[in-house]
């Protein structure tokens, strides 16, 4: 435990003087690509828990993005009902209405996202594979259409106003933190239950490991971290719509996951950063040969080329490791006797 | 002798196939028990309603006193049963050692906080676990190949691990279902003195389907014979081996 808030305080005091570097130096739509790119991490990682480690197929994680994202809202933001008896608009102010409310209200959006995880992940026990998926895409559908009809949370229109509270310092505060608690789950009893039920779910049962009991925590622990990165969006989009959770955004996720290898954390990692920086990239590209759209033909290349030449991702189940360095740098031999297939 | 295991008129219905039909069963504490059969007899179908996998469509199953049946896989577990599987059913992207540790799962009393936080009660659960998966490995003569990946694991040490998976449940016992299958001469004769050491060293009961008759004569002190569900012989190795039914069963069978 010592170990770990060390690591923790190294790291927010890196991530802190990395926010201060990109503030001062670097130019701010490169800064905004990085953000992104943190909100991408928390996203990949949580869900590679549920699809990676314990092999749920979850197309939910829009779904639980939505609720952190606008229940994190409600805290921060002003919002506005229409008076049917003042005939006028009248403003609700913000519960928390300083950059310190910040935290708590994210981890408020964090903790209603559990709750629906818990309540997503209970029915969903009994279905596998393509069922589930369909099933957690429905639940995602039906979080959108909600808050398409709240008028007070802004309905289809969308909710503006966010204050600008998310920066570089906040989103890579939580990427540390999903990153680490990420980790030492899966090198703990929970990750190898979680990884036994993925290999075969009779056996784990067999040997005394709820699959229920662990699914449904697999679905409440990527929901919260979902739904925090859900907030860290809203607050830094400034505007929220039902649009920004479409099922889009949970296909996306999962594509990233499968790029850098499902079931691996730093895959995982690899696989947002490439997915949200390769578009941005891209769209230099195109402007500079003057062709739109070539963005997303490459984008599909990269795919299509992936899923022919390294079906099972970037990382395989792998995590990087020095091991693993090694054997990658031509030259230098590898000293890893089980490693031979 | 107290029974540990007793089941009584135990069926099962698949469709119009009675797999199992009126099975009785009663496996003394700190037995070498052996249950035979041509294939297709109904042995597996009567591991899976021991273990909670299959509800049987009548009959009770007792384990320790306790009515199992209604039960599924996770509470059979915590009861003490544990068993292998017929077509291995390992974690093939753990390791080895961490296949055995999934055993020791269940007795674990941290939550997922521990684990998160790093508190002391995770390190002395995975110290647990380490130890008890490293002794079983070591039992089983796979302690050098802890660190590989399951799926790495030649055929007959994959039979191996499984039963070092399951003893890490710390079972009262353990059904092993066809454990010599796949394997040479040598490995059935280590295989067959292990088997005898779980029941005389690990004091658990042991309940073995097999159909090495070489094997199950030879380590079982009673034995059962199924036959199409049925039960047609039970004995001593000596009397289901000049048994005129058990004969015809394996002969006029195949
Ligand atoms: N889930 C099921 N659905 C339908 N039939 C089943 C099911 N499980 C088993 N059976 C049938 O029950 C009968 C007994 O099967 P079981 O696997 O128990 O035999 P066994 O004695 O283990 O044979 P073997 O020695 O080949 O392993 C077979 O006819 C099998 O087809
Ligand atoms: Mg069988």
């Amino acid at each position: 435990m010592g170990r770990m808030i060390g690591i923790l305080v190294v790291s927010l005091a890196v991530v802190l003087g990395v926010n201060w570097f990109l503030d001062s130096y670097i130019d701010q739509y490169v800064v905004r690509v990085i953000n992104m790119c943190g909100i991408s991490i928390i996203l990949a990682v949580s869900l590679n828990v549920i699809n990676g480690l314990c092999g749920q197929f979850s197309l939910g994680h829009a779904g639980f993005m939505a609720i952190g994202a606008y229940v994190s809202a409600w805290f921060t933001t002003t919002l506005r009902y229409f008076d049917e008896a003042q005939a006028k608009y009248v403003a609700i102010e913000p519960m928390f209405s300083s950059q310190w409310g910040f935290v708590p209200a994210l981890i408020v959006g964090g903790i209603a996202a559990a709750i629906a995880g818990a309540v997503v992940g209970i029915p969903t026990l009994r279905l596998k594979g393509d069922y589930l998926a369909i099933a957690t895409l429905g639940f995602g559908e039906i979080v959108t259409i909600m808050i398409t009809n709240f008028e007070t949370i802004g309905g289809a229109n969308g909710l503006p106003g966010l204050p600008a509270y998310s920066n570089t310092f906040w989103i890579f505060a939580f990427v540390v933190i999903v990153v680490m608690f990420s980790w030492y789950l899966q090198r703990s009893t929970f990750g190898r239950a979680l990884i036994a039920i993925r290999e075969n779910e009779l056996a784990a049962e067999v040997m005394g490991i709820s699959a229920s009991r662990m699914k449904v925590m697999a679905f409440i622990y990527g929901a919260f971290f979902a739904g925090i990165a859900g907030g860290l969006l809203g607050h830094l989009l400034q505007t929220i719509s039902p649009a920004t959770f479409n099922f889009m955004k949970s296909i996306e996720v999962v594509v990233m996951l499968v790029l850098g290898g499902l079931g691996s954390m730093t895959g995982a990692i690899v696989g947002a950063i490439v997915l949200t920086a390769l578009p941005e990239a891209l769209r230099d590209v195109e402007s500079e040969i003057g062709l739109v759209g070539v963005r997303m033909v490459a984008y599909a290349l990269v795919l299509i080329l992936l899923m022919i030449f390294r079906p099972q991702g970037i990382f395989g189940q792998k995590e990087l490791s020095l091991k693993l360095l090694g054997r990658l740098i031509p030259g230098r031999k590898s000293g890893n006797a089980g490693g031979e297939e | 002798m107290t029974s540990l295991l007793a089941t009584e008129d135990l069926t099962i219905r698949f469709g119009g196939l009675t797999a199992v039909d009126g099975f009785c069963l009663k496996v003394h504490e700190g037995e070498l028990f052996g249950l035979i059969g041509p294939n297709g007899a109904g042995k597996t179908t009567v591991f899976n309603m021991l273990t909670g996998v299959y509800l049987p469509s009548e009959g009770t199953v007792h384990c320790d006193g306790r009515l199992v049946n209604g039960m599924n896989p996770v509470q059979v577990a915590r009861l003490g049963v544990s068993r292998t599987f017929q077509n291995i059913r390992l974690f093939d992207e753990l390791s080895v050692l961490e296949n055995a540790m999934t055993g020791a799962h269940q007795h674990s009393k941290i939550n997922l906080f521990d684990s998160l936080f790093r508190t002391p009660r995770h390190y002395r659960e995975e110290k647990r676990q380490r130890d008890i998966a490293y002794r079983l490995l070591e039992f089983m003569g796979l302690e050098d190949r802890a660190g590989l990946a399951a799926k790495q694991l030649p055929y007959g040490h994959r039979r191996k691990l499984e039963i070092a998976r399951a003893l890490a449940t710390e079972p009262k016992l353990i059904c092993l279902d066809e454990p010599a299958a796949g394997m040479n001469t040598g490995e059935k004769a280590e295989l067959s003195a292990l088997i005898r050491k779980i029941r005389d060293e690990l004091k658990v009961t042991v309940l073995l389907i097999e159909h090495d008759m070489k094997l199950v004569m030879g380590i079982c002190e009673r034995i059962q014979v199924l036959d199409y569900g049925k039960t047609i012989a039970l004995g001593t190795p000596k009397e289901i081996q000049n048994d005129p039914k058990v004969i015809e069963a394996y002969l006029g069978g195949e």
